[in-house]
């Protein structure tokens, strides 16, 4: 939880010396609170009151990094329970589970086809963010292989599963030069984990059965010199996760709780009785941060990420469509050419009742920076210039013979200024209401 | 080390609104439909109660529609030809409401009429013990004209009438109230406008346990973030105490999911959105499975596949013993 600019003035020393170049110590304070000063600055600072600040300072829940031979992932750093109230910043990360008990032919195989896994949604490239390796076989020689094995067939990062010592060790040599998540330390086997972690600078699960053996192994983590956790709270189906999850979330960036601050890991494949893609829209919905998926089935893997995708939208930057002129239902230069703007809840709106129509037409999406017709309208961001210059810019001439274009029935007011802008255009006032567009064609165009 | 779990202390708490009713409260309905009445958010039953499931619906029509995904025309099959059979196998699906729409013509293309509207309704409360909602086709003057008669014929049985919005209500309203039904009020997605509108129609009289609060949402994919959102706030100003917020509330994954591309069309769309029947039914689930994690507490459905798996996960979210 972040500090006021009073609540740091009053661990400063209060003596407005101005050797951090500020007037007042109350003027530092603030400006330590937005972010815009550091707090070395002021060389009076007690050691104490640097502690409070510096942990005050911290993100409630920490980033974590892990990255592959090209490409990586960061989860943590949240400071919300709703995204209405910022945003949810680090999507969590999506792994596909492989297992080194399973044919190395066929693994290599899968692991090609996941790694290849891309779809195109409103512009943006959505994929799998990486794989983990499990050590099923309980063989360091095997579990090695597989994991170089994965590694040569896909650059993302990996989570190696290990749940020995010996066999994270190998895991770790196969993986060298890489930052994985290594998976996990538990009340027996935290020293050995904690100091093959360490060693190799890579970020550790802490696997516990419940919240207060949990925050006892972290903190003892802690001690021992790993900063990078993750947590698996072995948190099982949708209730109990739910719970846990929320928990979790709530004690870190209410509670401040810092010995449970970190990213959690889920399996909502491997929940006897789950449905694996609904538990995993869950997790993605309610605070999971890595999360182990079992089977790779596109038709399931692009839902789920463009839900990702939606849940993780900052609120106040609305998903934006490419600007651009846009077939639908196959148009002929003859279809009619309709404007919109590049808001994307606007753009599906409009596209999918055109689409319902059967009817061809072309619209013509302008650049209003992502807002809806009414406001872009308001905000001057959508006027008879911008239109105009769009129309222009994507071709409109070559696309329609007829030189008719169809505005938003809301601004028609702009009608008069594109016939100036478009001369030899006919301007024509569409309907207000997307609903309305297929009567409106019905009765208006003929082709 | 011993962590306190925190918990909310909430104030408020949803209305409880029951849909249907049996012969004892002058309906015929073999069963009646509670839902709200929650003090805390979805599930969280260590720091709240959570009296009523969040209830699923299966979305019919008065007619088989022309613009329906073949993969729902294939699944309800002939069931498809008539309301009365339709509703039939929804309630054999394991629905816990039938949402009727009715469309805006007949199969041959003629303007639908009260008289075929009265006509449809009487025969799906004749097929099914089921609480029924009703609503138009979504033209403002055809929804009038048609679900005054269906509140008539309907008189008694507690069903919901839809879609009361901010241009057209008042008639609906009237209706709901001559002839004890209840009502659904559907704004855009804005928690403002839902807390208005539920406010206007009360102004008319009618109980607040008798208004549904539907805060309109988006397909995965097409918008679900803003209904997502738009939900959790009116959910948490309910549960602060915010008096107009705390209708229980209805959304429509059912219709939304299946008019995205993503579901009707199976060819011509790249290769990397995978089989289309799989896509399909996982577009109305992940929208649907969302919304409950929400605050639905009444879901329309299309597929009954959906409603299995939404179901089982319902099951398993309240399972508080386990």
């Amino acid at each position: 939880m972040a500090l006021s600019g009073l609540e740091i003035y009053k661990l400063l020393p209060q003596t407005n010396c101005k050797d951090c170049d500020f007037p007042t110590c109350l003027a530092f304070a603030m400006k330590l609170a937005a972010k815009q000063v550091e707090l070395k600055d002021c060389p009076h600072i007690s050691d104490e009151a640097a502690e409070k600040l510096a942990s005050a300072s911290a993100p409630p829940i920490r980033l974590i990094k892990l990255g592959g031979v090209d490409g990586k992932v960061e989860v943590g750093n949240e400071t919300v329970l709703y995204r209405h109230e910022k945003t949810f910043f680090h999507r969590p990360g999506l792994f596909l589970r492989v297992r080194d008990d399973e044919d190395l032919e066929a693994l290599k195989a899968k692991v090609a086809e996941a790694d290849a896994f891309s779809v195109d949604y409103v512009g943006i490239d959505l994929y799998l963010d990486g794989f983990a390796v499990e050590a099923a076989s309980g063989n360091a020689d095997s579990f090695k292989k597989t994991v170089a094995a994965v590694i040569a067939g896909s650059k993302k990062p990996l989570i190696l599963i290990a749940p020995e010592p010996d066999l994270a060790k190998a895991g770790l040599e196969a993986a060298e030069g890489l930052r994985p998540l290594l998976y996990a330390a538990n009340a027996e086997n935290w020293e050995a984990m904690a100091d093959i972690a360490k060693n190799a600078d890579v970020p550790l699960v802490v696997h516990a059965e419940n919240l207060d053996d949990m925050a006892d192994l972290t903190k003892k983590l802690q001690d021992r010199g790993l900063e990078d956790l993750v947590l698996d709270p072995a948190a099982g189906g949708y209730l109990q996760s739910l719970h846990t999850f929320t928990t979790l979330r709530r004690l870190a960036v209410k509670s401040n709780f810092r010995p449970l601050g970190f990213p959690i890991i889920s399996f909502p494949g491997a929940q006897d009785g789950a449905d694996e893609s609904l538990l995993t829209a869950q997790h993605i919905a309610k605070y999971g941060g890595f999360i182990v998926i079992e089977k790779f089935e596109p038709a399931v893997l692009y839902p789920l990420l463009v839900l990702r995708q939606n849940i993780y939208t900052d609120p106040q930057k609305p998903i934006q469509v490419q600007p651009g002129i846009y077939e639908i239902n196959n148009p002929t230069d003859e279809s009619p050419l309709m404007v919109t703007t590049n808001f994307s809840i606007t753009y599906f709106a409009i596209a999918n009742e055109i689409e319902g129509t059967g009817r061809p037409g072309w619209l013509l999406v302008a650049d209003a920076e992502g807002m809806s017709v009414l406001t872009a309208w308001a905000a001057g961001k959508f006027d008879a210039e911008r239109i105009a210059k769009d129309a222009k810019a994507f071709g409109a001439e070559d696309k329609v013979s007829h030189k008719k274009i169809i505005l938003p029935g809301h601004v028609s007011v702009l009608s008069g200024e594109l016939e100036e802008e478009l001369p030899g255009w006919e301007i024509m006032v569409g309907p207000r209401e997307a609903v309305d567009i297929g009567s409106y064609l019905k009765a208006m165009w003929q082709a | 080390m011993t962590v306190e779990i925190p918990k909310e202390k909430w104030s408020g708490q949803v209305r409880e609104v029951t849909i249907g009713a049996t012969a004892e409260d002058g309906g015929t309905r073999t069963q009646t439909l509670t839902i709200g009445g929650e003090t805390t958010l979805p599930f969280l039953h260590f720091e709240g109660s959570i009296p009523h499931r969040p209830a699923l619906a299966i979305e019919i029509r008065d007619r088989k529609p022309d613009d329906w995904s073949p993969i729902l025309l294939e699944t309800w099959g002939e069931a498809m030809e008539s309301p009365a059979a339709w509703a039939k196998a929804a309630e054999e699906a394991g629905a816990d409401l039938i949402y009727l729409v009715l469309s805006l013509t007949t199969a041959d293309g003629e303007e639908n009429t009260p008289e075929n509207a009265r006509r449809v309704v009487r025969e799906v409360l004749d097929a099914t013990g089921l609480p029924l909602a009703v609503a138009g086709p979504g033209q403002a003057d055809v929804d009038n004209e048609l679900i005054v008669p269906v509140a008539e014929e309907a008189e008694g049985e507690r069903i919901l009438l839809g879609i009361c919005e901010e241009g057209n209500y008042r008639t609906i309203v009237a209706a709901a109230l001559a002839n004890n039904h209840l009502v659904q009020s559907k704004t855009p997605m804005d928690v403002n406008l839902s807390k208005q509108l539920v406010i206007l129609i009360s102004d008319m009289g009618i109980p607040l346990e008798r208004i549904v609060m539907d805060p309109t949402t988006g397909a995965l994919g097409y918008g679900i973030e803003y209904g997502y959102s738009v939900m959790e706030r009116l959910r948490l100003a309910a549960l602060q105490g915010d008096s107009m917020t705390q209708q229980p509330m209805l959304v429509d994954p059912g219709a939304e999911a299946w008019k995205v591309k993503e579901s009707k069309v199976g060819e011509g769309v790249p290769e990397s959105w995978g089989d289309w029947q799989n896509r399909a039914l996982e577009w109305e689930a992940l929208t649907a499975s969302s919304l409950v994690q929400s605050g639905a507490d009444l879901l329309v459905l299309r597929h009954p596949d959906t409603l299995k798996r939404v179901k089982a996960m319902i099951d398993a979210l309240l399972a508080t013993t386990a």
